[in-house]
This record gives C-alpha cells, structure tokens and sequence, in this order.
C-alpha cells in the first residue's frame, strides 16, 4: 500500500544507498587479498583477518572494551533502576532535578566530560586507571538505562503491585516477583544499550585511557590517525559484526524500533 | 505520613546514582571551570593560587580560535540544515510506506547510529581517500581525481551520515501522531498535494524538526572523531583542538577554556533556539 510516488522512492533510495554504503565498503574491503584498499575484485581473502589476530595491542583493547562495557552496563542498570522507579513512583522535592541531572550527560558534549574527568583524575592521580574509566563510562551511560526503565516503569500496570501489597508481601518479595519481571524488557534493552554505547565511546575514553587501559574505539582511532591499511578494515568489519549481533539481541528482547524511536 | 515515607524512599532510590553523578559528573565540571582561570606558564605547567582570565581573552581575541570557533559553527549549520533537507522527507516517506518495508527501512538507516563513530569515519575515508573508490571510479571512467579527504567536504558528508538518524528519530515520532484522515479531508477538499504538505504536514511535523535540529547542531559542533580523521591536520574543529591544548600542547588551562566555552556556546543556542521555537509556537497557536 506504498502511496509513495517514482521521484520519493528514488530519493530514498539514494538515501538507503549513503547510509549504508560506508559500511558495506568497510565489510568489502576486509576482504582484500591485496596490501592496499582495494575492492576483492580478484577473490577474497581472510589475511587481513588473520593479521588483527596477531596483533596483541588489538586483542588486549578488545578485551578492554568487551570487560568494560559489560561491568559499566550493569553497574549503571543498578544504579538506573532503583532511580527510575524513585522518578516514577514517588513524589519528592527535587525529583525533576534529579531527572535532568541523570539524563544530562546525554546533552553534555563527550569531548566536555572527557577533559572534566580528566582533571578529577589526574588531581587524584588514578588517571589512566581502568576502574575509574569504568566508573566515567557508568556516568555516560547510565541515562539510556533510564530512559528505557522510566518508559517501562510508566507503562505498567500496577494493580497486581498493590495485590501483592496488600496480601503482606515485603518490599523486596514485591520487587523481585512483580515489579522486576514486568520491567524486565525495559532494563534488558537498556542493559544493551549501554552495552553498545560503551563499546563503541572514543571521545571521552580518549582522554582518561593509558595505554595498558586503551579501549579498542581509542585504538582504532588511534591507529587510523597514523597509517591506513586493510587491517582497520578487517577490525571494523569485526566491531560492525560485534554491534549488528547486539542489535539482533536487543530487537529480540525489547524491539529495535521501540529502542530507536521510542515508540513505548 | 505517606508522603514522608515516600520523600525517604525516593531519595533512597537515586542515591547511589546521585553520589555518583555528584562525585563524577558536577565535581569535574566545576574543576574544569576553575582550571580554565588558573594562570598557565609552558616552564611550570598549572598554577594553582593565581588566576587570570588570558586564556578567555586569547578565544576573542587570537585569530586561531575564533576562525576555528566559526568554521565549527558554519560546518555545524550546514549539517543541520543538510539533515532537515534530507531528513524531513526520507521521514514522511518512510512513514507512508507498508509493512514490513517501513520498518524494514526504518531499522536500516537508524542502525548505523549504533555502530561506533569511528568506523562509520573510516568507511568515509576509504570511499573519499586520494585513492579511494570514488577516485578510483572516477579514474576508471576517464576522469582526473578529485581531494576530498581532508576537505570540508569531508567532515560535512560525513557529519550528515552520522546526523541523519538523530533528525529522522523525531521527526518519525511526529509524524506517528499525524491523523492521516486530516490529509485526507484536505485532499478531499480539493486541495494540492503541494498545499497539504505546507497547511497540515509541515506544522504538524515541526516541534520533532526543531528537536532533531537542536540535537544535529549540538553533537555536530562538538564532534570529535569525524574531524579527527577526516579533517587531517590542517582542518581543526572546536573538539580537535580541545584534544591538541590538552595531550599535545599541554596548555590545559587553554583547552579547558574552549571545552567551557563550546558547553555554554551550545547552551546558549540551544536555549535561545527553544525560546524563539515557544515563541512561534505561543502565536501560531493564537496565545
């Protein structure tokens, strides 16, 4: 039932075509047999990605980022949770501020967080420490967490809460059987979120990473910054598959849609 | 009683969260503040004790920082409005096409915003390079290359690509509260396609383009990777030069100034830009 005429069409097509063709480049160019950034136009070849294997700087940042994500995601889910349903639930003075302060690091430049942690961090000498880079992920995160929890928290329907309540549960049995699985999708997805915003952060960690603690979007960055070979290629190719295998999961577990126009 | 125990429990709640943001988010933004005061030598680094405001003085009056303050502007005002060109409509038609396509679409061009910067920059790169497949092609078809890495051409393209979805989002979201029968009433009435799009789609779509304006313009004139690596050494951003005061010039004070300076620029804008969006909005609505 397309009601979209020959002239629409064409024009998204070149907008499909410009969205999608610095990726489907990188994914082809990974392929190369060749030293330099061509097109495989003669066979493909996995060389490139045999060669980010080899290099242990790579690998190690990956592990970096992968650890990384993963704690900071669920350190943030715990703290986002329990002040999502505090926004949602209860009446408090001061209650907006707290939701623009958690909310703010999504309008707060990254490059402005990034030299603001920096300088808490070297006056406390753990700059360049991988906890405290954690916990500055946990800040920047923590608002996609929020958002989705807040959202699901809202859309509940709290009559089997107050049930629960009034037949003598305690706050903790009420939470952990009723509110909690009926948040569930909404803590997962953004438990993904936050997954894929830290594993993909490089303004911020570039400033606050040492070298033993680089994240692998620092090395990238860094990398490209100096030499451009088919092994960035092939590490890109790597990171896209990485993200669209996230993005799978957390359309399965709260819907891509509903994640990405906050359709709720 | 009851709303005691709820104050308690709210405060409760958010504050793991609080202490964290205090500690990490408000404590750091205020130390920045100060530093961008303290007076730097290149002999001795920071000094603590004295203050001066040369670094603020150096950002009116140095012509390195203002012109870089104004190429991030006009670069940051040109995405934007490339991205309401091109945004505004890919919006309405996705939302007039079927199922599955629409949604189909709709995940396809919003993922890459998902994918990390710095990759969607080397694909850029990669396709824009001296000899890269746009030169390549246009080689292979009797032409003579083209720079376009390390132009502006550069950075703008690809600001664009990693803008669109943030003025897609929106403007979609609007546009799912449009009533298509009032469309169609219109149309019914006799009116042209043309003058539907201007009477009841474009007013109804509004408040989501300047939403996704404001968000286009803010994280363009603080973007970081994309100059970094398309903009090469010579094309620098209010972000890349932070970066140089701070790990290679090592004027903190300097850099911290700018980083202040690009914050309250955005907020100003950002602000003003809201007030001026009531405002129309105040009178078109006959308040």
């Amino acid at each position: 039932m397309s009601k979209n005429g020959p002239l629409a069409l064409s024009f998204h097509a070149l907008v499909v075509v410009f969205m999608l063709a610095p990726l489907v480049v990188v994914c082809l160019v990974a392929f190369t047999p060749e030293n330099t950034l061509s097109l495989p136009w003669h066979g493909f070849s996995l060389r490139w990605f045999r060669a980010v294997f080899e290099r242990a700087d790579f690998i190690q940042s990956f592990y970096n980022s992968l650890i990384l994500a993963v704690v900071a995601a669920t350190l943030a889910t715990l703290i986002a949770v329990p002040a999502a349903l505090a926004i949602t639930r209860y009446r408090f003075p001061g209650r907006d501020f707290l939701n623009g302060l958690f909310l703010s690091p999504i309008i707060i430049p990254h490059l402005v967080l990034g030299v603001a942690m920096l300088r808490l961090f070297a006056l406390m000498g753990v700059n360049g420490s991988f906890v405290w880079l954690m916990f500055a992920h946990v800040v920047v995160i923590t608002p996609y967490v929020l958002r989705l929890v807040i959202a699901a928290s809202i859309g509940m329907d709290r009559s089997a809460e107050q049930a629960a309540e009034s037949l003598g549960a305690s706050r903790f049995t009420l939470f952990r059987l009723i509110t909690l699985p009926m948040i569930l999708p909404g803590v997962a997805g953004g438990w993904l979120l936050a997954f894929i915003n830290s594993f993909d952060e490089v303004t911020l960690s570039i400033f606050v990473t040492s070298p033993s603690t680089q994240t692998l979007p620092v090395r990238m960055y860094v990398y490209a910054t100096e030499s451009i070979d088919p092994m960035m290629a092939a590490v890109s190719a790597l990171v896209i598959a990485l993200t669209a295998a996230t993005m799978i999961i957390l359309d399965r577990v709260y819907g891509l849609d509903r994640v990405l126009v906050g359709r709720h | 009683m009851s709303v005691l125990r709820d104050t308690g429990r709210g405060y409760l709640l958010s504050a793991p969260a609080l202490a964290l943001f205090l500690g990490l988010l408000v404590l750091p933004l205020l130390l920045t503040l100060v530093l961008s005061f303290n007076v730097f030598d290149y002999e001795v680094g920071v000094k603590g004790g004295e203050w001066t405001l040369a670094q603020y003085l150096n950002l009116v009056t140095d012509s390195y920082f203002y012109e870089i303050f104004l190429r991030t502007f006009w670069i940051s005002a040109l995405v934007t409005l490339l991205c309401v060109v091109i945004g505004v409509p890919e919006a309405y038609i996705l939302s007039r096409m079927g199922t599955p396509w629409r949604s189909i679409f709709l995940i396809l061009i919003l993922t890459p915003l998902l994918i990390s910067v710095v990759v969607r920059a080397f694909g850029w790169s990669l396709l824009l390079g001296a000899d890269g497949l746009i030169n390549q092609a246009i080689q292979a078809l009797g032409g003579r290359p083209i720079k376009m890495l390390y132009t502006p051409f550069a950075v703008i393209l690809a600001l664009v690509h990693v803008m669109l979805p943030f003025m897609i989002i929106p403007v979609w979201t609007s546009l799912q509260k449009l009533d298509a029968s009032a469309e169609q009433a219109a149309l019914s009435l006799g009116a042209t396609q043309a003058k539907v799009m201007r009477m009841v789609v474009l007013p109804q779509v509004m408040p989501g383009v300047l939403s996704g304006t404001l968000i286009v313009f803010g994280l363009s004139a603080s973007s970081f990777a994309i100059p970094g690596l398309l903009g090469g050494r010579r094309l620098k951003m209010v972000a890349t030069v932070v970066y140089d005061q701070y790990l290679s010039e090592l004027n903190w004070p300097m850099g911290a100034a700018i980083a202040v300076a690009l914050l309250l620029v955005n907020l100003l804008v950002m602000l003003s830009w809201n007030r001026l969006v009531e405002g129309r909005y105040k009178k078109s609505l006959g308040e």
